[in-house]
């Protein structure tokens, strides 16, 4: 028995292809079932997102079910095999562990270390259960794939730095003002990327929104669209002197704050810290308000630096990411072969014989006047009890049945022998 | 013992102070807990050889240079826990056990018999006044640690290169609130150890102020402070100018403390 993996991801193929192989909505139920009805799968789950396809199983010969499931592909979503076969890849035995543990952890992402990854495998994990197309070994790597990428976020500070513009710019709000809840926002301009850093911002709890904007009826809409108050632009410097963030995005040709109008506000505010965003090109904010004090003025190249330098940070961590994947891989590996039917045999028996050794001593023990000939005679009885019971279980675990891995996990559990697991 | 437990103390504080330092360049949470860990242990024995003290001498062991460093710098490490336990600040440990260390080590190198207490000493005013004073100054020695991570922070927002200790110092917020906190505690402390050495003055010298070289700075120190909270309070002078406005008042306080007591002749030089 051992675990495939096969699928397609954003560094394989391009958008159009994983289109093609996508399997979104009903699709995805109608997949797992005819994956599942394939002779040659035992057990199956299946990952389907915008960035990738996979499709996990527990097949018994990874070559020729591996075969299979791209003939499957093929036809369920009618598409020639040449066109996408060199867009697979296809991992088996422990290279297949490692690669659920990657992807879990967000190694393998786009953006390494976006967390989204873990939910969504979270949700196959999830489906499969309800579904019950997966078994003992599926289940076991769902599980460890997430604790795998459990710890690698705690114990690596991967995931911990903004790597898109607007985060960052939510990111070192935070660091001047701490909590975001209390202060008040004002959004200069409007912009795609002014709406989303908005948007972040008002996830993170700002008090007040103020919307300002050169025509004031779409002002207003954007006002409304944020819940927050139009303002008329022109009196966008006396607002300021409640303001805490402001993000201008006007795309005026020059600037529509000067530092002589900024000193004044500050003043008034009696200098309470401004973080002000400029995201339009040319700058909109005249740079020098910077050196202004208890004013923080961060342009998009500022931004997209800070960004720039997180990135760098984050694969400073997946290298240390990697050793983490690396032990559990190992651990992962050892559980598998635990599952092997001969060294269950092998500990059932001598679990049997401990049970049989530690009783005959007592009854010894309980009886000293016994003569040699009735201890030996006792000694074969038990001998032949331990052999009768362990008999069936024994002959179950040397057939060959698909079932088997269940067996071998069941039996350990009812014998409580505990092999070389580490359940939490 | 008294020797060794002091000696035991300090070599827990100069480990935590090496473990500060590096985590400075090489932060983790391992580090960090280590760092509080050996800065906790020199606190127990610390307190534990200021006890011992006590006891041996029947007094506040508050009466030689030797003895007060070493009071203050528990001082400092109290009022470290206390925002340790509060905010959760690991590299604050960075900033404020260096000056624990100095502190320490200044006392080691100092003169340690045990004097009797002269005449003039021995009333409950020298509890009343000198816990005040030394608390009151543990909270500013604080502040300063404090106002050197605003500046660093604040520096790294300004220049808006988010590299080394960035990430790892909290909000500018949060700085600028601790040292608001510290100063406003500090100062009544002050205040009253001020009010309290005057009245002691007055029972035991006679006079309430005399122009003592520790008076007059103490009153220059209580100045600044007064200043501090006055600015913030009227005119906004927060963030930067608090930060650097407490790193001058406990050069000054250091001054008070070590200068006065070497340099000038004064009547509370007393070892």
């Amino acid at each position: 028995m051992k675990i495939l993996v096969i699928g397609l991801n954003h560094k394989t193929a391009n958008v159009e292809l994983r289109e093609k192989l996508a399997f979104p909505g009903q699709k995805l139920e109608d997949g797992v079932f005819s994956l599942k009805g394939l002779p040659e799968v035992r057990e199956v789950a299946l990952l389907s997102t915008c960035n990738r396809v996979e499709i996990y199983a527990c097949v018994g010969n990874p070559v020729s079910a591996a075969d299979t499931i791209k003939n499957f592909l093929s036809s369920f979503h009618n598409i020639i095999r040449n066109d996408f076969e060199t867009s697979l890849y296809l991992h088996a035995g422990s290279d297949a562990v490692r690669h659920v543990f990657r992807v879990a952890s967000s190694l393998d992402s786009m953006i390494v270390g976006e967390p989204q990854i873990l939910g969504q495998l979270k949700d196959v994990f999830d489906f499969a259960l309800s579904k019950k197309t997966t078994g003992v070994l599926l289940n076991k790597l769902m599980k460890k794939a997430i604790s795998t990428a459990k710890r690698v976020r705690t114990e690596t500070r991967i995931a911990e730095n903004a790597v898109s513009i607007s985060f960052a710019a939510v990111e070192l709000a935070r660091k001047i003002f701490t909590d975001l809840s209390g202060k008040s926002f004002m959004l200069l301009g409007a912009g795609e990327m002014a709406e989303l850093a908005a948007r972040h911002l008002m996830n993170n709890g700002v008090k007040e929104v103020l919307v300002a904007n050169r025509t004031y009826e779409r002002g207003c809409e954007l006002a409304r669209e944020f819940n927050g108050r139009p303002i008329k632009f022109e009196d966008f410097p006396q607002e300021l002197i409640h303001t805490d963030i402001l993000i201008c995005s006007t795309g005026a040709p020059s600037y529509v704050l000067m530092k002589d109008q900024m000193t004044r506000v500050m003043k008034e505010r009696k200098h309470k810290p401004v973080f002000i965003i400029d995201i339009t090109v040319p700058r909109n904010i005249d740079p020098l308000i910077n050196k202004i004090e208890n004013v923080y003025l961060y342009d998009v190249d500022n931004l997209q630096n800070v960004v720039d330098t997180n990135i760098l940070e984050r694969q400073k961590e997946a290298t240390k990411a990697e050793k983490i994947i690396e032990e559990e891989v190992e651990k992962f590996n050892r559980w598998v072969s635990s599952l092997d039917s001969v060294p269950t045999i092998v500990s059932l028996r001598q679990k049997a014989e401990e049970i049989k050794d530690e009783e005959f001593e007592k009854f010894r023990n309980k009886f000293p006047e016994m003569d040699e000939a009735t201890l030996k005679a006792a000694g074969y009885m038990a001998t032949a009890i331990m052999n009768k019971l362990i008999h069936p279980p024994t002959a179950a675990l040397k057939e060959d049945t698909e079932d088997r891995d269940e067996l071998i996990a069941m039996i350990k559990k009812l014998y409580g022998i505990n092999g070389d697991d580490n359940e939490e | 013992m008294g020797i060794i437990l002091f000696e035991l103390a300090l070599t827990f504080y100069f480990a935590a102070t090496v473990i500060s330092i590096v985590e400075v360049f090489k932060g983790s949470k391992e580090s960090s807990q280590l760092m509080l860990i050996a800065a906790g242990l020199g606190f127990l024995i610390h307190s534990a050889s200021i006890i011992y003290r006590y006891a041996t001498a029947g007094h506040l062991p508050i009466t030689s240079m030797h003895e007060a460093s070493s009071f203050f710098a528990w001082c400092v490490v109290l009022i470290f826990f206390l925002l340790e336990y509060r905010y959760k600040i690991g590299i604050m440990g960075s900033f404020i056990l260096p000056v624990v260390f100095v502190l320490m080590l200044s006392s080691s190198v100092l003169p340690r018999g045990i004097h009797p207490l002269s005449p003039v000493l021995q009333s409950y005013w020298l509890g009343v006044h000198t816990l005040l004073a030394f608390l009151g100054n543990a909270a500013f020695a604080v502040a300063f640690g404090i106002g050197i991570m605003y500046l660093l922070q604040e520096h790294y927002l300004k220049s808006k290169r988010l590299h080394g200790l960035f990430q790892r110092l909290p909000s500018l917020q949060i700085l600028d609130e601790i040292n608001y906190r510290l100063i406003s505690v500090g100062f009544p402390l002050l205040t009253l150890a001020i009010i309290s050495g005057a009245l002691w003055a007055e029972r035991a010298w006679g006079s309430y102020w005399r122009w003592d070289p520790k008076e007059v700075w103490s009153m220059i120190t209580w100045f600044i402070y007064a200043l501090v909270l006055h600015v913030r309070l009227t005119a906004g002078w927060r963030g930067r100018r608090a930060a650097i406005l407490s790193i001058i008042g406990f050069s000054v306080i250091l001054f008070t403390f070590f200068g006065v007591n070497f340099l000038l002749k004064s009547l509370h030089s007393f070892a």
